[in-house]
């Protein structure tokens, strides 16, 4: 468990019956791209609400870089480097799109009772924000109203937002979601690219995306663990196959 | 806020040299009521660009911003009841008495959100509007007479007209001022950030809660100082004048003037107060008119007065 970024065991989460997470555990390795896959209801979203502080687990321990963050709440988890993204757009929309940026950069410079200074004039929170939209290739809307961009550039704020904070890793939920082809296959490349910087947690349901970035993939049923390896063992192996990649169609796709 | 002499900055420019001028214009023969109404004007425009500082920046609903306004007025009131008339005690003490009031409030009332928001700061200034009806070695219902105004240094003296309205205007301005620093620096930023989405403001790391609470306690301390100043205008306070109607009043201005900007709150208590004077001039039943025309602003006007200055300059430049 040297190399491990982030440790989950034991993790369980249960609402009104429903078994949402049962027995989980998970490492994933600094440096890598681990990707979380898993049919409709097995627990994706509750796994990523837990790593990310909306959701307290029943039981279990989440490790972060050395620390129990089990129990912390969001803002701190975020503060110790663990940025996440939303699987619905979850922006500042009446804000400029370098104001949301700028946002996540000052999440991470300290307390903000500062009460006098022009925040928009701040060169330490703008630089670093234009330079996280021009890293997904949004410089030229840095000043519009974020509510006048399309989906799939919010879905590239986010990410813009993410990585603005510099954070150690990322969990990203879903970010390929209500994507056309074109915006899919450009999201690739960026998340491509920025797995040499950051590690990265990716829950997704695009399944030739997942193929195509991830170091190793962990497979969920029904909120437990079935199978972790590397893509090409994932995809040998049996049990993955008949919970999830049965169908004829998903291994075409890979 | 930008530098271009649009039609906007033009009008907001205007209405700040005409607040400026009056005093010279009633000292050359010109109507002396109209001192009297702008002192109340300043005052209560100051009142509600304090609450908009929480309303449209913050994004919480205060009901019960009024409460401010009384705890501010009764604090001059009882001192000077009490025989301490000077300025440098009673008014830090209004506005201490004025943010421990919101401090507490605050604290409670944000950990909900919208309409229980609006419910609990509602009976917050209820309640306090209640303990100070039933103040009775201070009036009680009847209120309180103030026979001496806040006494400051020698040239200084609030029972002279225009000084006390000038003194009432450089308040205004400076609250005017510091909002405006406020709303633009990291602090603001954080308010802004919450109001527009405060789930994700906390998911990148702001404990939002906390910059809430300032800024709620900032508002509530400001409107203090407004109370204060209404003591020494009406050398009266009562507990009429927190009344939840009053916060409404607060309300109306800055939802008429515009929420959007600093400024919106005082021209939204210029038109309002104006309006009411001008109208019940007319009739007694004078609401009836405002009424509706506050319906329209609300309707066709998001952004209020303000905004509506904002769009002329749009349809000339393009």
């Amino acid at each position: 468990m040297s190399g491990s970024l982030l440790h989950v065991e034991n993790l369980a989460k249960r609402f009104a019956g429903i078994v949402a997470s049962d027995d989980l555990g998970l490492d994933v390795e600094t440096g890598e791209l681990h990707a979380v896959i898993g049919p409709n209801g097995a627990g994706k979203t509750t796994l990523i609400a837990q790593l990310g502080g909306q959701l307290v687990p029943d039981a279990g321990r989440i490790v972060f870089a050395g620390s129990d963050i089990t129990t912390l709440p969001m803002d701190a988890r975020s503060r110790l480097g663990l940025a996440r993204s939303f699987q619905i757009t979850s922006l500042f929309l009446d804000l400029s799109v370098l104001d949301n940026v700028a946002l996540a950069v000052q999440a991470h410079a300290g307390h903000s009772f500062r009460f006098w200074r022009d925040a928009r004039k701040e060169k330490e929170l703008r630089e670093p924000a234009r330079a996280a939209l021009a890293r997904v290739g949004l410089a030229d809307r840095a000043d519009r109203v974020t509510s006048a961009l399309s989906h799939g550039e919010h879905r590239l704020i986010e990410l813009a937002m993410a990585l603005a904070g510099r954070p150690r890793m990322l969990l990203l939920d879903e970010p390929m979601a209500g994507l056309g082809p074109e915006e899919s296959a450009r999201m690739v490349e960026m998340l491509r690219a920025l797995k040499k910087e950051v590690t990265i947690l990716l829950v997704e349901h695009d399944m030739g995306a997942v193929f195509a970035l991830a170091d190793r993939i962990t497979v969920l049923v029904y909120g437990r663990v079935i199978a972790t390896g590397a893509p090409a063992d994932i995809r040998s192996n049996a049990a993955v196959r008949d919970a999830y990649l049965g169908e004829a169609e998903a291994t075409d796709h890979v | 806020m930008s530098g271009a002499l649009t039609v906007r900055n033009i009008a907001v420019i205007a209405l700040m040299a005409a607040l400026a001028l009056l005093p010279v214009y009633v000292g050359l023969g010109g109507n002396a009521f109209l001192l009297t109404l702008f002192t109340r004007i300043a005052i209560l425009g100051l009142a509600a660009v304090s609450l908009n500082l929480i309303l449209g920046y913050g994004g919480m609903m205060s009901f019960g911003h009024a409460a401010y306004l009384g705890i501010g007025g009764y604090a001059v009131g009882i001192l000077a009841h009490e025989g301490i008339t000077s300025g440098f005690v009673q008014w830090p003490v209004a506005l201490a008495a004025s943010a421990l009031f919101a401090l507490v409030i605050g604290a409670l009332s944000l950990r909900t959100r919208g309409v229980y928001f609006i419910m609990i700061t509602l009976a917050f200034a209820q309640m306090a509007y209640y303990v100070v009806a039933g103040l009775a070695r201070y009036g009680g219902d009847d209120g309180l007479t103030i026979y001496k105004r806040s006494q400051f240094f020698a040239p200084l003296n609030l029972s002279n007209k225009v000084q006390f309205y000038y003194v009432c205007l450089a308040l205004l301005f400076a609250s005017i001022y510091l909002v405006h620093r406020l709303v633009n620096s990291r602090f603001g930023m954080v308010v802004q950030g919450s109001r527009s989405n405060d789930g994700r403001m906390r998911a990148i790391g702001f404990p939002t809660y906390r910059y809430r609470l300032v800024c709620f306690v900032i508002a509530g301390t400001l409107c203090g100082l407004a109370g204060a100043l209404i003591a020494n205008n009406t050398d009266f306070v009562s507990p009429a004048m927190m009344y939840w109607t009053r916060s409404g009043d607060l309300i109306i201005m800055a939802v008429l003037g515009g929420m959007g900007s600093v400024i919106g709150p005082l021209i939204g208590a210029v038109a309002l107060l104006v309006l009411e004077e001008a109208l019940s001039g007319i009739t007694e039943y004078w609401q009836i008119i405002l009424g509706p025309l506050l319906l329209l602003v609300v309707l066709f006007a998001r952004g209020g007065i303000d905004g509506l200055l904002s769009k002329i300059r749009v349809g000339v430049a393009r």
